[in-house]
């Protein structure tokens, strides 16, 4: 039963062979190129790495054009000591430590398998980090669903979360916080964004190079089985014997418990010096790891793939290279350490085995059993991808979207009105309490989460002797950024901003994750352009820099594609965690000043969509400037202890965002609605605004933190009696209507398990 | 010279680390011990820790308690060494026998976190001998097999000796029959909690500081003894 | 080479609530007159060697002390030989 194996002797002699290359997704051109670049038809593992490894996923082809604005428009900074291009940015956060952090998509698997795909979109984004060299110490999860009332939602959420908590609760990973939004554009196209925050002191920082010659290729971790191989088992089912190919998983089945012993052991080699550099292996397996190390390295490797310790005997080299089993990471190990490496490995009850060594030159070498069958540049596998210029073209339906202002849809006017717009707002999907999910993760272990859900940020105390803290927070409105997706990424990343500096710390990085529909569409690739260029801009203006990310293309069914969703995550460091401020309101009688200016807005806002199921007119207004000073006098006053409260204010407006600061910390408010418009006071989307509480006695250094920085700051009432104080606690807006904090608790709590058992 | 709390890791566990904070906290020095090593460094005092040893595969604690550190655990916890088992340790300490009845999964399917309101009925144990009878704390709780389940006559056994060390309070997040979140042997030297103590040492991260007390009560045991 | 299939079921007195979830979602696909469903775990252990009655007796051990909890779960083995395997 001897499997002919396509050697590059046998491709150099054979070059009319006809290769399925179309069906592995290439163009002609870019198999021409192929052929161009090593002189010769390539080999069947050859053009299986060249097609993976240039495949949209991997090679960013019809993004990088616009990307490359995020280095072009880098804002000075000097907390940033490892920018875009390893596995993901690092940020020094001061006191010798650093920061890494990313998010990541894994939108078409949870679609596919709701529970693994999730839980295996954890454990990707968790290696990246590991892979730098931190301890990964948090996660964070923005999830996207169609409407919450459908029987897709009811199939794919339950399971996302039961994922993502079976997979990050097995880590001992706390889940800090995220979002979950539920829009008809994300029915069929859920988006299922992870991400991780991993720190380590900067002596630790590794980074993904292979590096001196006779340095060993490690592969370490689970053994490798048939997962993810796809659309590469063309290729095998072109020389397979008469017994025929075994069954290939479509499905990747992560295993936590490994990741976990994977973890451990990684941080434990790490510490001991022994690895010179580090890899995991993601999409793409190991045609990745090894194109990437070799590419980023002194430039030659040899492979000898029949090491690979395998689950599966039956798998061909090709299905070997391209396999995407979880929980394997690659690492470079000089021979003297390598006794010891493995050593530790062994006591972590971990497979590791040499699979290769670093070589002179400059070439990839891969053999199985003596032939070889990969001998590449490993550049132009890696990072020498096509790079498309994709059409674009602003759509022709955007003036008439722009210009149906949400002006003309009927408003609440009377007392009655308003509390039943109220009450409706407050129990609907998006704006209701979310505990039914956060309650299925891990928010405890580790010891080191001082805020997170339903909180502004999360926020991790990293060291435990000073109090030396981060915060991070993710967000996005799709709606926004179809109305307008310039001004929708620059939103994303103001409410990202706004969110950190609500807890008390100071933003300093940005990663992103861009979900968007098919580039092939010139209406989508102009929402992508300009999402980016928006994201750049802001980043610039802001000074805070991308330090890494990911996009995710094609989350379109048929001709619907998914509302324009730039998440955009920022983190930012608090000097000493005890200094956070949490949105909870704690004591009777503080005073509540609301930060920033209204505006009677109300394009893609969350009434439009929730009463009048309207989306039109343009996003609210955008104002970095406004954000930046909101910001300062959040951080400022924060590090003063000025604030026993404070919640930035955004979906839902100051309803909503005194309901929160209510519902948290069990206290009432009387509010006095101060304008003439209740309802835009009450339900406008205006940026750059906070709601803050702060002793009375505080109120005038408050005032006059808040004209040095020129943000507009208005009372607008107190804390009153607690719900341990009294069953009539309440929030009232003064002259209007009042409603008990049990009638919102029952409101706002009873929806998703409604929904979802 | 302060008493020495051993808190063992076995693969998979999750709070061991938290636990040694909190042994610290409360005037102790946390000793890790590990799984494979047929070794206690003659610590005073166990802690089984809270995580998913083994991934949870087969029975939650089912493979760790073969682990060869538990020969010696199980040796001393009879002669009266005092150990805590914390969530997965309680599973640990059932699945070894060294407390009746067993955990199962959560009724409901789900795996919850929530800071649960508990009354420590059992004030005389090694590990709660610093609360007071009936003293109502609020202590995080978070797991997937929580449910705690025994033999209707084991249930009545525990109940007539005031074997019972916590209750929950106002809800019953799992199914634990008879409500009971936490039980001790005859002697009251083992001990095993499903809420995690760990987690309400510090106000700064927990609801409270009101799981200190498991700590304290075993150093001041030692310091008598 | 021989292979002993263990299975383990709860005991019957013990609720299971997975077993309930399977039993409502069948009813919901369609398939009337479910009367029960429980919940069980079934182990091929394949050992190399012949299987003796000493070797048996060891699997029966494991079998109650690691595989299945006596409290909660009961167990029934089966050895398969070679020419049904």
């Amino acid at each position: 039963m001897t499997r002919h194996v396509d050697t590059v002797e046998d491709a150099a002699g054979s070059p009319d062979v006809v290769q399925p290359y179309a069906e592995l997704g290439l163009k002609d051109d870019e198999y021409a190129r192929i052929r161009d670049i090593l002189g010769r038809r390539p080999t069947s593992a050859e053009l299986a790495m060249y097609s993976v490894m240039w495949s949209e996923h991997c090679s960013y082809k019809s993004s990088k054009v616009h990307l490359s604005q995020f280095g072009e428009k880098k804002p000075e900074t000097d907390t940033l000591l490892v920018g875009i291009g390893e596995n993901a940015g690092v940020v020094d956060i001061g006191q010798g430590w650093a920061v890494t952090f990313k998010v990541e998509s894994h939108n078409h698997p949870s679609y596919v398998e709701p529970y693994q795909g999730a839980a295996t979109g954890i454990g990707g984004i968790v290696r990246d980090i590991l892979s730098m060299g931190a301890r990964p110490v948090a996660v964070m999860d923005p999830l996207r669903f169609g409407p919450a009332d459908h029987p897709d939602t009811r199939r794919v959420l339950p399971g996302v979360v039961a994922g993502i908590g079976g997979y990050g609760n097995c880590l001992g990973l706390p889940n800090i916080g995220g979002e979950i939004v539920f829009d008809p554009s994300y029915l069929g196209n859920p988006l299922v964004n992870a991400l991780c925050v991993g720190t380590m002191r900067h002596e630790d920082i590794h980074l993904a190079s292979a590096k001196g010659v006779g340095n060993l290729i490690v592969l370490y971790g689970a053994k490798t089985g048939g997962d993810g191989i796809g659309g590469v088992s063309v290729l095998a089912s072109e020389t397979f014997d008469a017994d025929g190919p075994a069954k290939r998983p479509s499905v990747q089945v992560g295993d936590p418990f490994m990741e976990k012993l994977l973890i451990e052991c990684t941080l434990e080699v790490l510490h001991a010096g022994l690895v010179e550099g580090i890899q995991d292996l993601g999409g793409a397996g190991l045609s990745c790891a090894t194109s990437e190390l070799a590419s980023n390295g002194d430039g030659g490797m040899h492979v000898w793939l029949d090491r690979v310790p395998l689950r599966d005997a039956t798998l061909t080299p090709e299905e070997i290279l391209m396999s995407e089993s979880q929980e394997r990471m690659c690492a470079v190990v000089s021979p003297q350490h390598i006794d010891s490496f493995l050593a530790i490995c062994a006591r972590w009850d971990v497979t590791a085995t040499v699979i290769g060594e670093v070589a002179a030159g400059d070439r990839l070498h891969v053999q199985w059993h003596g032939q070889t069958i990969v001998d590449v540049p490993p550049r132009t596998v890696a990072h020498d991808g096509p790079v498309y210029e994709r059409p674009y073209a602003r759509p022709e339906w955007l003036d008439a979207l722009q210009a149906d202002d949400p002006k003309r849809l009927a408003r609440p006017r009377t007392d009655e009105e308003l509390r039943d717009t109220f009450l409706r707002m407050v129990a609907s999907p998006n704006l209701a309490s979310k505990s039914w999910v956060t309650s299925q993760y891990d928010r405890y272990v580790l010891g080191n989460t001082v805020l997170s859900y339903p909180e502004d940020g999360g926020v991790v105390r990293v060291d435990d002797e000073t109090g030396l803290g981060i915060a991070l927070s993710t967000d996005c409105n799709g709606r926004f950024a179809k109305l307008d997706p310039y001004a929708g990424a620059q939103l994303a990343l103001a409410e990202a901003y706004r969110n950190v500096a609500t807890t008390g710390a100071k933003p300093l990085a940005v990663t992103n994750c861009l979900n968007f529909g098919s580039p092939e569409d010139p209406d989508v690739m102009w929402q992508f352009s300009e999402a980016v260029r928006g994201l750049a801009d802001g980043c610039l203006q802001l000074g805070i820099p991308v330090t890494g990310g990911n996009v995710s293309f094609y989350n379109q069914t048929a001709d619907m594609a998914i509302h324009p969703t730039p998440v955009v995550g920022v983190l930012g460091v608090i000097e000493d965690v005890e200094r956070r401020t949490s949105m909870a309101l704690r004591n009777t009688d503080d005073v509540l000043l609301l930060l920033g200016e209204t505006r009677d807005e109300f394009g893609g806002s969350e009434w439009a969509h929730e009463v009048h199921a309207h989306l039109g007119g343009l996003p609210p207004h955008v104002d970095l400037e406004a954000e930046r000073s909101l910001a300062n006098v959040l951080t400022d006053g924060a590090s003063r202890g000025l604030f026993t409260a404070a919640h930035d204010v955004s979906d839902g407006g100051i309803a909503q965002t005194v309901v929160e600061m209510a519902s948290r910390g069990g206290h009432g408010a009387r509010i006095s609605v101060a304008t003439d418009d209740a309802f835009v006071f009450l339900f406008a989307e205006s940026t750059a605004r906070a709601i803050v509480a702060v002793a009375a006695k505080d109120v005038e250094s408050l005032s006059t933190l808040a004209r040095t920085h020129g943000v507009p700051c208005a009372r607008i009432g107190v804390v009153t009696e607690a719900t341990r104080e009294s069953a009539e606690a309440a929030i009232e807006f003064v002259d209007r209507f009042s409603v008990t904090l049990a009638e919102l608790a029952k409101a706002s709590e009873s929806t998703l398990p409604a929904l979802f058992g | 010279m302060s008493a020495r709390v051993g808190v063992v890791t076995f693969p998979g566990s999750l709070d061991d680390r938290d636990a040694g904070r909190a042994i610290e906290l409360a005037g102790g020095e946390y000793v890790p011990l590990w799984h494979g090593d047929r070794d206690l460094k003659q610590v005073d005092a166990v802690v089984l820790p809270g995580g998913f040893s083994y991934g949870d595969y087969l029975r939650a604690g089912a493979i760790a308690r073969f682990a060869p550190v538990m020969d010696l655990v199980i040796d001393q916890a009879k002669a009266g060494l005092p150990v805590l088992g914390i969530c997965n340790g309680f599973q640990v300490l059932c699945e070894s026998h060294l407390l009746p009845g067993v955990l199962v999964r959560n009724n409901h399917l789900h795996f919850i976190c929530r800071d649960q309101r508990l009354r420590i009925e059992n004030a005389a144990t090694a590990w709660t001998s610093d609360y007071e009878t009936d003293q109502e704390v609020v202590i995080p709780l978070k797991n997937m097999e929580g449910g705690f389940v025994a033999a209707d006559h084991t249930l009545d056994e525990l109940e007539a000796e005031g074997r019972i060390v916590a209750r929950y309070l106002d809800v019953n997040p799992n199914g634990s029959r008879r409500d009971i979140a936490g039980i001790t042997n005859a002697a009251g030297n083992i001990v095993g909690l499903m809420p995690h103590p760990e987690h309400a040492v510090e106000s700064l991260t927990g609801p409270g500081t009101d799981g200190l007390a498991f700590f304290t009560s075993v150093l001041k045991a030692l310091v008598a003894a | 080479m021989a292979r002993v299939v263990v299975d383990v079921m709860l005991k019957p007195e013990i609720l299971d609530p997975q077993g309930q979830a399977v039993q409502g979602a069948l009813g919901r696909l369609g398939l009337t007159g479910v009367i029960s469903v429980r919940q069980g775990k079934r182990f091929e252990v394949e050992l190399d060697g012949d299987l003796d009655d000493v070797r048996l007796a060891e699997v029966h051990r494991l079998a109650e002390t690691l595989l299945s909890n006596p409290v909660i779960e009961d167990y029934v083995i089966r050895v398969e030989d070679e020419a049904s395997a």
